[in-house]
């Protein structure tokens, strides 16, 4: 049965179902999308309970040719490194549409384009085709594009177009590259191959390499984002409406690291190895320079955008360790950063929606009218802390491992980062939440409904379960991370050894 | 002194040509006996002749062959353009039904031009003599400067009439000249043997040949709108009538094209050296001056115009690279290209009411949400120019720029990939004024003009598939050049 296929397009599906739906019917269009939303969580659910967890290769593939001309294909598959991605967006998406109770402009469309967008996300994580992949990346990106553009806050085109223009510059040069690479398989296999798993076999020379794995790790960065092209984030999230931002920060930006773990580390594991190094420092700067901007942020939205920019350092730190904690660490924390700064981002769209300002000196002594919210509000803020217990912990505390064995300096480093997200994160909430009530407007506030509690709790849930309870998680995913670390580690070693014997180091470079 | 012979005729070849030809004077007669106001009676007669030259074309995809001397051929390449051209006009006459309603452009002569344009492009486009070709282009280009100012009683229409004749006039003379030149070194004006010349010939008669090449490349990069030959173009799209625009902008431009390939790859193939360096200045200045205008246009059909200039550019890649998937991908492109085009004009001609065009941008602000379908077909056709997968500019940009790679031209790539990015830019500034902006013009819904809403709907199903299911249409594209020699 074509699992991947269904849980790919039923979004698409659902979005031509809402279009049927009378505009008038406000009520039946939120109430259908939240149902139509539940079907690829289900699915979702039904491939996580059939995977085969001691398996490290792809499952539930599937193949069509597309452009064969070409060696286009329409390629699906799933590991251990994407499985829980994609359940994790599934699983996202009926909680923003939850959160779409609160949208009352163009609903319509709005939900419409949530799940094309859905459809985007969850076909770039499975595609194993590199043109196919390409053609999803894209495919996100424009609903994404309207949803800021539209719904967004005051500066919206500003951060629309920028988000447009700085993940585009990134994407169609990794879009020449993957041309570059389907060719050069046809020069060394006599046929155009996009496919992932053919892609890994080409011996490519290391100059080639470099260029390549440029294009595609500029990509990737600039969606993580990594520092310094981390500059368009802050606006997009800002400006975006509460469920975009949702979606950004949970799921958009796992796609740039997950493009570095699928595509530019195993198709180009000698110069992965290379570039770690720089990769590692970028990540540690992002970590620490993000949590810095965090401290003196007014804006609380701003706040949590930053929040993500060191959060997501950490996770590419992880990476860039290439050991088995530091990127089951760095998995791991994909999944942690996108529940916990998903529901920061509904805590903060909560407030938005009862006061319609972000700034945090307008807010203090919460907790006094919100009780309910604010106990929600603790428990995410400590998760995306980092507090044992909470899912946060098991995440950092593998990275940290991690990159202790090969980089004890950036280990260091970024330890001091989960120091300053606790001080920011903390004060932030102490500011927001404790002391009396500053401002009068703040006294009435209406605590959270029965809806918006709903949102919160399968969170909850899974911040704690995840914080005590890691195994299932870290068991799938180990066969597949092991499996790319031995590729990455037998290539880079027989590529330097070649090196060694001086002979066929030069016999290498002089293929040029 | 030898008699004059007449060559043998073989009708099969001509066939698609005299069904258009026939049209033509039919609707050209009948328009004598038209009553007006509205002429929609002539534009379906025009229609139904035009699917009849396709209906006559299609069988004969099989067939090939010269006819009248061997200045005509019946070949794949010819018939695909003719296709092509058929399809276009016959949109563009769909299109015009409802604007010359209301621009109240009320004269027959309308359609009898298009239709005399389509001829002169299908003889471009299967001729292998260059004075046919020649004669092809002025037929097509005398009945473009006659639409372009059609609209008699607008100033801008006749500046647009008169730049664009005067212009073009001085770029026939240029094509003239080349076509002496190249006569002077090879005696001879049919392509085939000019190609036998230009590969075996002596040094002095390759030089002489290269001269007149370089003229030839003036003449065709004036109608293509290829830059630094550009600079008509914008004027003229914009004051001509939006419907005859958007004849231009995609029939004109994809007959040049035809006539440019089978002249330069095929023909003048074997001096590729010569002319390949100055065709990717060309092209990169081309699509470099194209994007970056664009950048500032507040008009739409301005901006659409500098759109049409920087596709020539990415086209040009196509003439660059050469060879069969260079020219597949070529042709494969001018396909996506008319249909994205047709169809962004047709938006712009729906927008626009009696009296009032609104082609200014922000007359466009809102517009997206008032008129959901408009929005929808103008949010495909910026994507699909843009080059956003999956639709059909992708597609084609992809099979372009996989040739010009495998071809070995990498930084032409990058710097189409990099122009690509600055084009984003402007037609996703289309789609900021169309959703994101308030105010704004009103506009009546789409389904009021049946017929522009047919040609929309046509144009954007065309977006679509051929942006998901591109292989049996590249197939098309890539059995069409493989009757070109090289």
């Amino acid at each position: 049965m074509p699992l991947l296929s269904l849980i790919v397009f039923t979004p698409l599906l659902a979005a031509l179902m809402l279009v049927g739906i009378p505009r008038e019917q406000a009520q039946a269009l939120r109430r259908a999308a939240l149902l139509f939303s539940l079907v690829p969580f289900a699915l979702a659910v039904w491939l996580l309970l059939e995977f085969n967890g001691a398996r490290g290769d792809l499952q539930w593939t599937e193949r069509a040719a597309w452009i064969p001309r070409y060696g286009i294909h329409y390629m699906l598959g799933v590991d251990g490194i994407s499985l829980f991605l994609v359940v994790l967006t599934t699983f996202l998406m009926p909680i923003v549409f939850l959160q779409a109770w609160d949208v009352h402009k163009r609903l319509k469309e709005y939900l419409v384009l949530l799940f094309v967008m859905e459809t985007g996300m969850l076909g770039a994580l499975v595609a194993t085709d590199l043109f196919l992949f390409y053609v999803f990346w894209e495919l996100m990106l424009i609903p994404m594009y309207f949803l800021i553009g539209i719904w967004g806050g005051e500066r919206r085109i500003y951060a629309a177009i920028k988000l447009v223009l700085y993940t585009m510059a990134g994407s169609l040069l990794m879009l020449v590259a993957m041309i570059y690479l389907a060719i050069a398989h046809q020069q060394e296999v006599g046929q155009y191959s996009f496919a992932w798993e053919h892609l890994l076999q080409l011996r490519l020379p290391l100059e080639t390499q470099r260029l390549l794995f440029a294009a595609f790790a500029l990509a990737f960065a600039i969606k993580v984002p990594m520092f310094p092209l981390h500059t368009w984030l802050p606006d997009a999230h800002t400006e975006a409406p509460t469920g975009g931002s949702v979606i950004l920060a949970a799921i958009l930006l796992k796609m740039g690291t997950y493009g570095f773990l699928r595509f530019a580390i195993p198709l180009f594991p000698e110069v992965a190895v290379e570039a770690m190094p720089i990769i590692a420092v970028l990540a540690v700067i992002g970590i620490i320079y993000g949590a810095l901007v965090c401290m003196v942020q007014p804006d609380l939205k701003r706040l949590v955008a930053y929040s993500s920019v060191s959060h997501l350092g950490f996770v590419m730190l992880g990476m860039a360790a290439l050991n088995l904690q530091g990127v089951q660490g760095s998995l791991y924390q994909m999944l942690n950063h996108g529940l916990s700064t998903g529901g920061l981002f509904l805590a903060v769209g909560a407030l938005y929606e009862r006061r319609h300002t972000r700034l945090i000196a307008e807010f203090g002594g919460l907790w006094a009218p919100l009780p309910v919210y604010g106990a929600l509000f603790l428990v995410v803020m400590l998760s995306s802390v980092g507090l044992p217990g909470l899912n946060g912990f098991v995440g950092e505390f593998l990275i940290l491992l991690g990159a202790f064995g090969r980089f004890p300096w950036a280990a260091i480093l970024g330890t001091t980062g989960v120091i300053l997200g606790a001080v920011y994160l903390l004060w932030m909430f102490q500011r927001v939440m404790f002391g009396p009530v500053t401002n009068p407007e703040n006294k009435s506030l209406k605590d959270l409904s029965v809806r918006e509690i709903a949102m919160f709790a399968p969170l909850v849930v899974l911040f704690v379960f995840m914080g005590l309870y890691p195994k299932p998680f870290l068991v799938r995913m180990e066969p597949s991370v092991r499996l790319t670390l031995e590729r990455v580690e037998s290539r880079a070693r027989s590529a330097s050894s070649a090196c060694n014997d001086g002979i066929a180091c030069v016999a290498r470079g002089g293929q040029r | 002194m030898a008699a004059l012979t007449f060559p043998d005729v073989a009708w099969l070849p001509l066939l698609p040509l005299l069904v258009i030809t026939g049209t033509t004077l039919l609707v050209l007669v009948a328009d004598l006996f038209a009553e007006g106001p509205d002429y929609d009676a002539l534009g379906w007669l025009g229609l139904i002749g035009l699917l009849l030259a396709v209906l006559t074309a299609v069988p004969l995809w099989n067939q090939s062959g010269t006819t009248l001397g061997g200045t005509l051929v019946l070949d794949r390449y010819g018939l695909f353009f003719t296709i092509l051209f058929c399809v276009g006009s016959g949109l563009t006459v769909l299109l015009s039904m409802n604007y010359l309603e209301t621009t109240d452009i009320r004269c027959g002569d309308y359609y009898t031009l298009i239709l005399f344009s389509t001829i002169g492009m299908v003889l471009m486009a299967t001729s292998l003599d260059l004075i046919v070709i020649f004669l092809g282009l002025e037929v097509m280009s005398v009945a473009a400067y006659a639409l372009a100012g059609i609209w008699r009683t607008q100033v801008r229409s006749n500046e647009a009439a008169l730049k664009y004749f005067i212009l073009g006039a001085f770029a026939s003379g240029f094509l003239l000249l080349g076509i002496a030149l190249v006569f002077g070194a090879t005696g001879e004006t049919l392509l085939p043997r000019i190609g036998e010349v230009a590969a075996k010939g002596s040094a002095e008669q390759r030089l002489l040949l290269s001269v007149g090449a370089a003229l030839l490349l003036v003449g065709f990069g004036f109608k293509v709108a290829a830059a630094p030959f550009h600079s008509w173009a914008p004027d003229v799209y914009e004051g001509a009538p939006t419907a005859v625009t958007a004849f231009m902008a995609a029939g004109i431009k994809a007959a040049a094209f035809a006539a440019f390939v089978r002249v330069f790859v095929d023909s003048l193939g074997p001096l590729a050296g010569d002319w390949r360096g100055a065709l990717w200045f060309l092209a990169v200045l081309t699509m470099t001056v194209g994007n970056v205008s664009a950048l500032v246009q507040r008009n739409i059909k301005r901006l659409l115009a500098y759109s049409s200039i920087a596709h020539a550019g990415y086209l040009l890649v196509g003439v660059v690279v050469g060879g069969e998937s260079g020219s597949a991908a070529l042709l494969f492109y001018l396909v996506v290209y008319t249909l994205m085009t047709l169809g962004a004009f047709g938006v712009v001609i729906a927008l626009g009411r009696r009296g009032q065009p609104h082609e200014d941008l922000d007359d466009w602000a809102g517009v997206g949400l008032r008129s959901p379908f408009l929005g929808l077909a103008m949010t495909v056709f910026m994507l699909s120019l843009a080059g956003v997968p999956p639709l059909a500019g992708f597609m084609g940009k992809f099979y372009l720029f996989s040739a010009a790679l495998e071809a070995g031209y990498v930084w032409l790539t990058v710097i189409a990939v990099v122009n690509s990015l600055v084009s984003v830019y402007y037609y996703v500034g289309v789609l900021v004024k169309m959703y994101m902006a308030e105010g704004g013009a009103e506009v009546e819904t789409a389904a009021a003009r049946p017929y522009l809403f047919a040609t929309l709907v046509a144009a954007l199903a065309g977006t679509l598939l051929l942006g998901l299911f591109p292989t049996p249409w590249f197939e098309l594209a890539r059995r069409s050049v493989e009757s070109l020699a090289s």
